[in-house]
């Protein structure tokens, strides 16, 4: 009887404010003005499948980045002794904790032309390089804010890597390079699993970036959202339907994803 | 864990929200709070659209708020049509909005807009009469001019070697200044007509093949676009992050000092702009929101807050008090022949709206190459992922057989 | 690395120095951006805002979400399937749509009943719904360490289930449910995407800062961002050489003490 108690409060509010909204979404994209069923507003999605190719696009580069530069680092961080570890971790952590506003806006003041990385460079007497407002500067944001996401779940698994299994290994007569392939990596498939989807689904669903670094040039997924909610193309049901579509892709890659991983990556989203 | 460590990062965490907390109390008694019901009302208007106490000049919200013990809730939006957006989707109960020309025509369509009385607003009559009965509202009930312009091109003058004469809208179109033209865009209806503009078509046409002709040349100039932005024009020209700019004439690159901008209203013709205050059918404090109205036209307040803003005053006692270097410009009061060729943007049916935002959305979604770099790494990601799966099958019917 | 992750907090502490609105040159020390930023109403009233969502929601999503996490430890697996998997939606779906989705709840109650105005309440409410998996699943593994016996033992020598709780269950899962509370009360005050769409005409730090940015920021704003930065760093150290002492004492090395 007492875990009913306990239990209901979050019950009653789970069901006001996490289901009934995603209901609503349903409903709002199966529906039109006058309250009937239609489908018409899930095929207008599909005048944007060029926004939803892009977006993706992006959060596939910005991913695969975030793990060819988190991967080594946590490496090298797990391979430091305790107490460097400590500090280090808290290093790179710490930036997390900073508003992503301010710190996307400190980008666009190095980057943009008269920038202070341009600065520098024509101080050097080397042409100014042109890198707000493209593609890169957008995917540079996403990799500087999320890359953290992808270091902390590989250190995570990473440390707690047996080191008998190592040893053993070493003793059998594996070199480094056995051993990082063999073991060590294998042993980490969930830290990347879990880093790989706490990476690429901000990615593919933030419009921070696009407008503060992409100038509007390069729309993304959640630019169109927002268009259709806040914006100038005011239609929430279209705007619904949208949000639908980036949601089902979104549970399709967490479970294509999930699928290489047999002891699910949740645990180490628990870990952490 | 130990006890010990938990109460002491209990201790810390307690003392944190109990500084916060302090802090708050502190605001709390900053602001002078001394009616025991105090009205707010809820003010949105334009970014960078009052005098907020950032220049030399008065803080008008703060000023008014000493004055009458009103307090104001002011937050800001980008473009006219978030602005009905978010009346319309949020909900949210504002008490004094800004729209500009046609979307006052659209919020009094909607009746989304209360009757003014004119006998609280008594300031009001010391708007020209050139601005009383608008198109847009033609009784002249819903709405309080507050400010206008015309839209002209603002170019950085070390990096353009035009002469301003021969500026005009096509060279937003030149392939010279290629990633250096920034266009604004509050609205799509900004962008489609500046393109009906360099087309020589009306910026209010209806006819949807017209709609099309500017969405190509759109199209055409979307490659030297450096960035399709909304107030930031200034920043980004002063600092020549762009040659070439289409925005509101305003009095800032007269006041300001800066001396490599310069601005160039098109002889071809133009679009002029009136931002009215208006109060929504819905506010909660129409009375108040009316005595905001008025104090924001007193001469003096007015005058203030116009010298900070820069655009131009509906107000002509107003403009005598302005520096003869603003109020005598030929570009920001332009002469009435230059204004008789300009003109100001209608509100238009729903689905010429919609057609010119699917339009426009195809525009700016349109020559993404990535796509194509899309399809091919993601078949390359599918193989991948194929090949894995049957690994591991094989792998498993391996360790069966064994 | 390290360089590449502290270079935009270091300009923008650099800048908030400067004595010139300009963001790439440098003009002269000056501390006026501090001293505006003390007396501007509409940045004060978003850092007030900010605070008051992010305490209410961290407060309460800790009470909801332990409480949650206690009742779900106690059902059936089926059950605890399914409570856990709606647990986990907010998490998994993306945070845009977590916003519309709050919006369109909002705006659905408001049209129907006239209810739920948007402002500094439904920020709160879809604030705590945000935040309450992260509770919940820093909760969930450290009650799953706990030896209910104690609990029972302390029931059957007379404690009251209130005192028994409060003793045994809340001593053990402790920092579990401060790891939870802290994580809430930052995820709350970094939030932009959810408050953007559920504010209504109440602005919180992130919103104000988004509005600046698409006109252009104020140094006032490089100042906030060194005085958070401050704040944050001087935590991160308490915390830190706490537990350095406590490890020293112990001998003993905890792992998931670590945030």
């Amino acid at each position: 009887m007492k875990k009913r108690i306990v239990l209901s409060p979050y019950l009653m509010w789970s069901v006001f404010f996490i289901i009934s909204p995603l209901s609503l979404i349903f409903l709002f994209a199966f529906t039109n003005v006058d309250g009937n069923f239609t489908v018409s507003n899930l095929k207008n999605v599909f005048i944007y499948s060029d926004v939803f190719l892009a977006s993706v696009w992006l959060g596939i580069i910005s991913t695969a980045i975030c793990l060819f530069a988190g991967y080594p680092l946590a490496y090298c961080v797990s391979r430091t002794k305790p107490r460097i570890q400590k500090i280090l971790i808290t290093l790179i952590a710490m930036p997390m904790w900073m508003n992503l506003l301010l710190k996307t806006y400190a980008w666009v003041t190095i980057l943009e032309d008269n920038g202070l990385i341009n600065k520098l460079i024509s101080f050097f007497g080397i042409e100014r390089l042109t890198m707000m407002n493209t593609p890169g500067a957008v995917i540079f944001g996403m990799v500087y804010s999320f890359v953290t996401y992808m270091i902390l779940p590989i250190y995570s698994v990473l440390i707690k890597t047996d080191k008998n299994i190592i040893e053993a290994a070493q003793d059998l007569g594996a070199n480094q390079r056995e051993i990082f392939f063999k073991i060590t990596l294998p042993l980490s498939v969930p830290g990347i699993i879990s880093g790989i989807s706490m990476v690429f689904i901000p990615s593919v669903s933030t419009f921070v970036f696009s407008r503060m670094l992409g100038g509007g040039t390069n729309l993304l997924i959640a630019d169109i959202i927002d268009m259709q909610f806040l914006g100038s193309a005011y239609n929430p049901r279209l705007g619904s339907a949208i949000s639908l579509v980036l949601m089902a892709l979104v549970f399709i890659f967490m479970g294509i994803i999930n699928s290489f991983d047999e002891n699910k990556a949740e645990k180490t989203m628990i870990a952490l | 864990m130990t006890k010990l460590s938990r109460n002491k990062i209990f201790i810390i965490f307690f003392s944190l929200v109990l500084l916060l907390l302090f802090f708050l109390v502190k605001n709390k008694y900053i602001t002078p709070s001394n009616e025991s019901n105090q009205v707010t009302i809820n003010v949105y208007n334009w970014g960078n659209h009052i005098s907020d106490g950032s220049s030399k000049y008065l803080n008008v919200n703060a000023e008014f708020e000493r004055r009458t013990g009103i307090k104001v809730n002011y937050t800001t939006y980008q473009d006219n049509e978030s602005l009905y957006t978010k009346i319309m989707s949020s909900g949210t109960k504002y008490d004094v909005i800004v729209p500009s020309d046609y979307m006052v025509a659209k919020f009094i369509e909607k009746n989304m807009l209360k009757k003014l009385d004119f006998k609280k607003i008594p300031n009001a009559s010391t708007i020209d009469e050139e601005f009383l009965n608008p198109s847009y509202d033609v009784k002249n009930e819903y709405s309080v001019p507050y400010t206008w312009g015309v839209v002209g091109i603002f170019y950085n003058k070390n990096l353009v070697d035009e002469a301003p004469e021969d500026i005009d809208w096509d060279i937003l179109w030149n392939p010279k200044y290629k990633g250096r033209i920034m266009m604004f865009e509050n609205s799509p209806r900004d962008v489609f007509g500046i393109s009906l503009m360099k087309l020589g078509l009306s910026i209010n046409t209806k006819n949807p093949k017209e709609l099309e002709m500017a969405a190509v040349e759109m199209a055409k100039q979307k490659p030297l676009i450096k960035g399709y932005v909304s107030d930031q024009v200034f920043d980004k020209i002063g600092i020549g992050e762009a040659a070439l700019a289409p925005y509101y004439t305003d009095a800032y690159i007269v006041t300001s000092g800066v001396e490599n901008v310069g601005l160039v209203i098109p002889k071809s013709s133009t679009n002029m702009f009136v931002n009215a205050l208006c109060i929504p059918e819905n506010s909660n404090h129409p009375e108040e929101a009316m005595e905001y109205i008025n104090f924001i036209c007193d001469i003096e307040i007015a005058t203030e807050n116009i010298k900070h803003v820069g655009y131009c005053t509906p107000q002509r006692a107003v403009r005598e008090k302005l520096n003869p270097l603003v109020s005598q410009n030929k570009e920001l009061y332009p002469d009435k022949e230059v204004l008789a060729k300009s003109h100001v943007y209608e509100n238009l049916p729903d689905e010429v709206n919609s057609l010119m935002n699917d339009l426009w959305l195809k525009t700016r979604v349109s020559g993404n190459e990535s796509s194509q770099k899309f399809i091919f790494v993601f078949s390359m990601l599918f193989l991948i992922y194929i090949s894995l799966l049957v690994f591991k099958i094989i792998k498993k019917r391996k360790e069966n057989c064994t | 690395m390290l360089i590449f992750l502290y270079l935009p907090i270091a300009i923008l502490i650099i800048f908030s120095f400067n004595s010139s609105k300009s963001r790439a040159l440098w003009s002269g020390f000056t501390l006026d951006w501090y001293k505006m930023l003390f007396s501007d109403k509409e940045i004060l009233e978003a850092i007030q805002n900010t605070l008051i969502v992010a305490s209410v929601a961290s407060i309460l999503s800790t009470i909801i979400g332990t409480a949650a996490a206690i009742g779900i430890l106690k059902l059936k697996k089926w059950p605890q399937k399914i409570v856990m998997g709606i647990t986990n939606l907010p998490m998994v779906n993306p945070e845009i749509v977590t916003a519309i989705s709050f919006m369109l709840l909002f705006m659905f109650v408001q049209k129907t009943t006239g209810l739920l105005e948007q402002g500094i309440f439904t920020l709160i409410l879809s604030h705590t719904t945000f935040c309450l998996p992260y509770v919940i699943l820093s909760v969930l593994p450290r009650l799953k360490q706990i030896n209910f016996n104690t609990y029972e033992a302390a029931l059957d020598l007379g404690c009251t289930p209130l005192m028994a709780f409060w003793e045994i269950i809340l001593r053990d899962i402790g920092p579990g449910v401060i790891t939870g509370a802290l994580m809430a009360f930052t995820l709350s005050i970094d939030d932009f995407v959810v408050s953007y769409f559920t504010s209504g005409a109440t602005q919180t730090l992130s919103i104000s800062i988004y509005s600046m940015s698409r006109r252009s920021i104020s140094p006032e704003i490089n100042a906030l961002s060194t005085i958070l930065f401050s704040l944050i760093l001087i935590l991160l150290l308490i915390v830190n050489s706490r537990e350095g002492k406590e490890k020293k004492e112990k001998k003993q090395i905890n792992k998931s003490s670590s945030m």
